[in-house]
């Protein structure tokens, strides 16, 4: 980790095709996040936010450019490395949740460290896995709603719920897509609060979102306009 | 762990996990039934036929039969693999009752009543003589007279449940039986001098092989008498067949080997004998080979019965195969989920192969049991049919058919359940492959909701 860089983007581009044109979302991104940074990536509605924050957990893969997560260039990880990164180093937190219905709330939340494991490994960790999600959840003010099912939930909750399942493994970095896009303004302070909260106690977080009042949360504001930074 | 559990949550809790799950469990069902009453009439007709032929049969197609057999059937008495030896005669005659006008053309065997149960199961296709086979072909009501066993189609007519209504002892009936006798090189025996043998039997007992068309047609006659209307008691004496069993411990195919051997030398032995040439033509068969024109005809549909199943497989296959791509469909943000928690691409595989197992596994134990349950209860449920609609899968005064075979075969059973679990393994695969292709940022997207 050079320089106290968790993350580094460089030069990063991509573009998707629609229909016969060809749009360029991503026109050459640079970014750094040191370690225990709270970042927030802001931009108009299709200015690339997402996809760049995508890019960076590895969900994508840019056309060009190197992303580097403790300076290890991520594009040279095999499927399986990428996989294991995922679980292990980046936590998300998506915008509509993305809860598996089939499974209780605590279920979701522990389910990363079961995709982790074996069945063997599995079994040595429950009583721990089965523990530490039900400890986030009730730091998360959700203690009674281990055994709901997500659909039960409200959306601040569903939210809630997402963020203690993106916690599960200990992630040294927590990308977070409009958290509260789909909330109302005093849930979404919320949600808010408790990422300021794991920010102060040590938790990296990049967050893209398209309103200024929430990345003033934020210790960096980052804005992404026309496929590039506009200001660091 | 999570793919054990998500495959049983997607499979109760999506309804349409159980048209996947239906349609296997009625494949399955399908498929157990009929091939289990197949497999049993096959079987069945198969132990009948071995029944009645015994292990091996060393003869002849000609009518003229071959010499020597006594003395071959002297080496295979002494024969350490070999339990019991019946020398037989084989013809065809016309029968008529005494007093009648009425002829009906039938094949008739000359046999030793004792040593043709050793050889063959002969004694339990009996009514009356079923407890002493050596008074088989004495009638109760005058045991000086010959007797005669009948085909049991050829004496008592089957009602429509395929029953017989036996007599309490047989009635006394006289039978004419004309042959035409045939000389060593194959003429008429009695050519312009009457031509035909004639001589009048007593009806003894009657025989139920379960063969029909054995039961329908044969009279077993004492073997001297038949020897002599079939004109083989001359001087050289003649036979068409010799039945053979094998100790219980010995394999048909081994046992027609060492006999085979035994045959070859004996033939060479006898070469230079006047009527050596009747030898010629004598074949050395197992059972299922002797009988093959009748088995062949049975084993034939049962092939057609299994290319039929194959092609219900392959049906199965494809409804699962059109399942899974729905279940997929709409479980494509579920795989983007779980591609940004860090599961790989083969472990949704897994999971979709896990899913597919449980259903071809659930499915198929599901038709089991179902099938199990109605073959238990298949001949109840056709007496039921028959009393209340008379209808009958097969007609019992035609067939002859006692009960439904029912009896599952379990190797039958577990090629059932593997193919099944195959079957769903085989239609999951390419839509768990495209499950594994797709990219968690395009499944994550807001259109996606």
């Amino acid at each position: 980790m050079r320089d106290g860089f968790i993350l580094s983007a460089e030069k990063i581009y991509k573009s998707f095709r629609m229909g016969a044109a060809e749009v360029s979302v991503l026109k050459g991104v640079d970014l750094a996040v040191k370690k225990g940074e709270f970042v927030a990536v802001v931009g108009a509605s299709g200015s690339g936010k997402s996809t760049l924050l995508h890019i960076l957990g590895t969900l994508d893969t840019p056309d060009r450019g190197v992303v580097r997560f403790e300076g290890r260039d991520l594009s040279r990880l095999s499927a399986g490395q990428l996989s294991r990164f995922r679980n292990k180093m980046v936590g998300f937190v998506f915008q509509f949740y993305h809860l598996l219905d089939e499974l209780s709330v605590l279920e979701n939340v522990f389910l990363p460290t079961m995709a982790g494991k074996g069945i063997i490994g599995w079994f040595a960790c429950r009583g721990w896995a089965k523990k530490r999600a039900r400890e986030l959840l009730c730091q998360l003010g959700l203690g009674e709603r281990a055994n709901h099912k997500p659909y039960q939930l409200s959306g601040g909750e569903r939210q809630r719920t997402a963020i203690a399942r993106a916690l599960m493994n200990e992630p040294r970095l927590l990308l977070v897509d409009e958290p509260t896009g789909n909330l109302d303004s005093a849930t979404g302070n919320g949600i808010l609060n408790v990422f300021e909260k794991l920010n102060r106690a040590g938790q990296t977080i990049v967050m893209v979102t398209h309103d200024e009042r929430i990345a003033q949360r934020a210790g960096r504001i980052i804005t992404l306009a026309d496929g590039r930074i506009a200001n660091k | 762990m999570y793919k054990i559990i998500l495959s049983f949550r997607y499979l109760f809790r999506k309804r349409i996990s159980y048209l996947a799950f239906l349609a296997v469990a009625l494949c399955v069902f399908i498929v157990v039934v009929v091939m289990t009453v197949m497999t049993g009439l096959v079987t069945d007709f198969k132990r009948k036929n071995r029944n009645f032929v015994g292990d091996c049969v060393v003869g002849t197609e000609s009518l003229v039969g071959f010499a020597y057999y006594g003395d071959f059937v002297e080496i295979l008495e002494q024969a350490d693999f070999i339990e019991g030896v019946s020398p037989v005669i084989k013809s065809y005659a016309l029968i008529s009752p005494v007093g009648t006008e009425r002829s009906i053309g039938v094949e008739i065997m000359g046999i030793k009543p004792v040593e043709h149960n050793m050889a063959t199961g002969f004694s339990g296709t009996l009514y009356h003589r079923k407890g002493d086979v050596s008074k088989a072909f004495e009638p109760a009501y005058d045991p000086n007279l010959t007797g005669c066993v009948v085909g049991i189609d050829l004496w008592l007519v089957r009602d429509a449940k395929g029953r017989y209504s036996y007599e309490a002892s047989p009635a006394e009936t006289a039978l004419a039986v004309s042959c035409f006798p045939l000389t060593a090189k194959g003429a008429l025996a009695k050519a312009g001098v009457g031509m035909i043998n004639t001589k009048t039997f007593y009806y003894s007992d009657n025989s139920q092989s379960g063969l029909a068309r054995v039961d329908s047609s044969l009279i077993y006659l004492p073997f001297e008498q038949a020897q002599l209307l079939c004109g083989m008691a001359g001087p050289v004496k003649r036979a068409n067949a010799i039945h053979i069993k094998f100790k219980p411990n010995v394999k048909v195919e081994d046992g027609c080997e060492k006999v085979t051997l035994l045959w070859q030398g004996f033939a060479e032995e006898k070469s230079g004998e006047k009527s050596a040439h009747l030898l010629e033509k004598v074949t050395v068969q197992s059972w299922k080979d002797y009988r093959r024109a009748f088995i062949a005809a049975m084993e034939k549909e049962q092939t057609m019965m299994t290319v039929m199943f194959a092609l219900v497989g392959i049906t199965t296959v494809f409804i699962v195969f059109v399942v899974f791509y729905m279940i997929i469909s709409h479980k494509s943000k579920d795989i983007g989920i779980l591609k940004s928690i860090g599961v790989s691409n083969a472990n949704i595989i897994k999971l979709f192969f896990g899913f597919a197992f449980l259903v071809g596994l659930l499915g198929s134990g599901v038709g089991l049991f179902a099938g199990w349950l109605f073959l238990l209860r298949m001949n109840r449920l056709e007496n039921w049919l028959f009393e209340h609609f008379k209808f009958q899968l097969w007609d019992r005064t035609i067939y002859a058919i006692g009960d439904i075979p029912n009896q599952m075969d379990f190797r039958v059973l577990a090629v059932i359940v593997l193919s099944a679990i195959v079957a769903c393994l085989a239609g999951a695969f390419l839509p768990s492959r495209r499950a594994a292709s797709l990219k968690p940022v395009e499944t994550l997207q807001v259109s996606q909701l």
